[in-house]
């Protein structure tokens, strides 16, 4: 898994999340300071940094799931494919359609796996009939690199399964609505080595489809997926580049401090 | 106390003799444990006495001694033209219908050859009150009957009742106008051949209040239904009116000062006393909005504006007890909050809102005391209501009014009726119970 290979390092050219400015207060603290970036479509783009610097709230904000969160204020602009996301026309649940998300903790629905997955594109009306709903369905979990684990045992209940099966049905899941962006907070924070090369895999998969936008505690997972990465500190992002450059060649001294595990 | 410097070298290496520290805690664990077990007995203790003197109160309401007799009913008496004209038939009052009932008591005693002092008169004393009503009732509704001798089931007076069951006996008696030592006698001879009989009494449980000189034929069966038809409002008014409270409060209001000023008051009514509910409901229900005194709607009104703070303290309990990431997660893929909660929140919340809900149902059920001051206790609930509407707005009694209406009474044979109705009560209450408890099971069998 460590080699990079030189084909998968090819970043597209198109901007697909703009942020300019963005600052995000939860109260008092000012958890995010400033933040201008350009993430590229199809692509995988890594947030790192040190506990606390922000980088779930800022990952939070591209799909405004800050919205539910009591007492957090957005500004700055943010924009997917041009459109100003914070915009009063947006709804923010057609927005989360289009933008995925995958938590830190897997959290599948308790109900069957099958259910779990058809949940999306029944609420949003992608199936007319079964079949066309078993469909996605199978694409979803095989997109999710766990179709032929669960495929006899589609309607057991997806909370029973391990850790990593979970977080995979809950990528699964966030695909299953074809979204055009997919975020993950630390995916792999609860999974074991095997289940995390299995969802390094996948995300490297989804990269032909969407953006994907994933947050990292580790060094060298964030080598080993992703294109570019974004280094916050203490609500700034201090660096953001070509991984390879980060990791070989940082410009900020603090980037370098962390990756060679200075401060954190 | 916890002086470590001088037995350092002990606590290492010695783990097969256990410490001072250690014994010390072990003693306080068991003491812990003993006074928890301790507890834990002197509860059970109460509860087995309170069954005991309940169950050896009120099961012997569930018997009651009947009398067969078989009544000549002469049709000189009864209706004199022998045109069978109901409506004179109907002028014929019960009083006209005693000597019958003597005259059937002479003959029975007669015909068992049985020697006693007692006149016709007196005889009739065994019997209820009521038996002539009985007899009227039927023959007004089958005049074909006039003119034939016809066996009626009648109900022993509370005497008989109360001397069969062992309350009443001979020393009692002489300090009592109603019935004399020699009635006892004659008792005794007519159970012997099976005439008075003590059966399981189903009037009790669907018949209606009696007067207080009746208390044999008193049932708590009109006052269940009263208890039923309050039910349903609170069913109907609080669930949905508490669930909807909750889950706004829960997942969409703010958090301001407002909210928090709704949230105390909430908790707050819970503790406000109940009679409390039962002046607002005579004030408001009553004087204001005009609606019938002592209906069970007017009562399912304020029963469900005492159950509504327990309803949305649980539902919000049990909405919290949902974990946020259920919540992340149907966000997360695009579904609005209103589908988050209906199809995610609610269903994995709904053992504990159940729960709730029927926990407050029980509660209103036993409710007595609002239903004092909106006439519902002291009601004699004498008539069944004539269909479904006349059940919420005609007056009635309630399970815990009826209770407390015949404890109040000085006869002895209304007191034992007062603990056979606790005992309905609590069947009903145990059964509630036992409903919260399948569905919670059902509702979490879908894991
Ligand atoms: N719901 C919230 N309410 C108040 N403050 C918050 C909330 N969530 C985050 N914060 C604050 O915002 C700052 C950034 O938090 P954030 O969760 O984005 O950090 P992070 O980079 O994801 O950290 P970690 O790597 O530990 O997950 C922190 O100081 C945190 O205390
Ligand atoms: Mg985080």
């Amino acid at each position: 898994m460590n080699d990079m290979r030189p084909m998968d390092n090819v970043v597209t050219d198109k901007t697909k999340i703009t942020a300019r400015d963005v600052h995000v207060h939860y109260g008092t603290t000012h958890a995010i300071k400033g933040v201008d970036v350009d993430i590229a479509d199809r692509t995988v783009t890594a947030f790192i940094g040190p506990s606390g610097c922000g980088k779930s709230t800022f990952l939070r904000c591209l799909n405004r799931m800050n919205d539910t969160i009591p007492g957090a204020v957005v500004t700055g602009k943010i924009r997917i494919d041009e459109a100003d996301i914070y915009d009063p026309c947006v709804d923010p649940v057609q927005l989360r359609a289009k933008v995925g998300m995958v938590f830190q903790k897997p959290n599948p629905f308790p109900k069957s796996i099958y259910d779990n997955v058809a949940y999306g594109p029944k609420i949003h009306g992608l199936a007319r009939n079964k079949a066309e709903l078993d469909d996605i369905v199978e694409k979803a979990l095989r997109r999710g690199a766990i179709w032929d684990e669960v495929k006899d045992r589609l309607h057991a209940p997806g909370t029973g399964l391990s850790g990593g099966q979970q977080q995979r049905l809950c990528i699964a899941r966030a695909v299953a609505t074809e979204p055009e962006i997919l975020l993950m907070d630390e995916p792999c924070s609860a999974l074991d080595p095997i289940a995390t090369a299995q969802v390094e895999e996948l995300i490297d998969e989804l990269r032909r489809n969407f953006s994907v936008v994933i947050v990292t505690h580790s060094m060298q997972q964030a080598a080993r997926v992703s294109q570019r990465t974004a280094f916050f500190h203490l609500g700034h992002l201090v660096e953001y580049g070509e991984t390879g450059k980060i990791f070989t060649n940082p410009e900020d001294s603090r980037t370098e401090s962390y990756i060679s595990g200075r401060i954190g | 106390m916890t002086d470590i410097s001088n037995d350092t070298p002990a606590r290492h290496g010695a783990l097969l003799v256990t410490d001072a520290r250690t014994k010390r805690r072990n003693r306080a664990e068991t003491r812990f444990k003993a006074y928890g077990i301790t507890a834990l007995a002197i509860g059970m203790a109460f509860l087995a006495a309170l069954l005991w003197a309940i169950l050896s109160n009120g099961l012997t309401a569930f018997g009651q001694t009947y009398v067969q007799l078989d009544v000549p009913l002469l049709e000189e008496k009864l209706d004199k033209d022998g045109d069978r004209d109901p409506e004179k038939i109907a002028k014929v009052s019960t009083f006209g219908y005693k000597p019958l009932i003597e005259a059937a008591l002479t003959d029975l005693v007669a015909r068992e050859g049985i020697e006693t002092d007692l006149d016709g008169k007196a005889l009739t004393k065994i019997l209820s009150e009521s038996a002539a009503a009985k007899i009227r009732d039927r023959v007004l509704a089958n005049p074909e009957l006039i003119g034939r001798t016809v066996g009626f089931d009648l109900l022993a007076s509370s005497r008989v009742d109360g001397y069969l069951k062992g309350r009443v006996s001979r020393e009692s008696l002489a300090r009592d106008k109603n019935l004399d030592a020699a009635h006892l006698d004659l008792v005794d001879t007519l159970s012997d051949v099976g005439v008075v009989e003590k059966r399981f009494n189903w009037a009790f449980i669907t018949g209606a209040d009696a007067s207080d000189s009746r208390p044999e034929q008193a049932g708590i069966g009109v006052a269940m239904l009263g208890s039923f038809f309050m039910m349903m409002v609170v069913l109907a008014l609080s669930l949905p009116i508490g669930v909807a409270a909750s889950i706004y409060l829960e997942e969409f209001a703010p958090q301001n000062r407002l909210t928090d000023i709704i949230e105390v008051n909430i908790s707050n009514l819970a503790a406000v006393p109940s009679i409390v509910f039962g002046i607002l409901g005579l004030a408001v229900f009553i004087q204001f909005m005009h609606l019938p005194q002592s209906a069970p709607l007017v009562g399912g009104l304020v029963l469900t504006l005492m159950t509504l703070p327990t309803i949305i303290i649980s539902t919000r309990a049990a909405l919290k007890a949902v974990p946020p990431s259920i919540r992340d997660a149907a966000l997360g893929v695009g579904a609005s909050k209103m589908q988050a909660v209906t199809h995610h929140v609610l269903p994995l919340a709904m053992p504990g809102i159940l729960t709730g809900t029927i926990l407050g149902l029980a509660q209103a059920l036993g409710e007595t005391a609002p239903l004092l001051l909106i006439g519902m206790v002291g009601y004699i609930a004498t008539n069944y209501p004539d269909g479904v509407a006349e059940g919420f707005l005609s007056p009635n009694s309630a399970m815990p009014a009826q209770i407390y209406e015949w404890a109040k009474r000085a006869d002895p044979a209304f007191y034992e009726r007062a603990w056979g109705g606790i005992i309905v009560l609590l069947v009903f209450l145990l059964a509630m119970n036992l409903i919260a408890v399948l569905l919670r099971r059902r509702f979490e069998r879908r894991w």
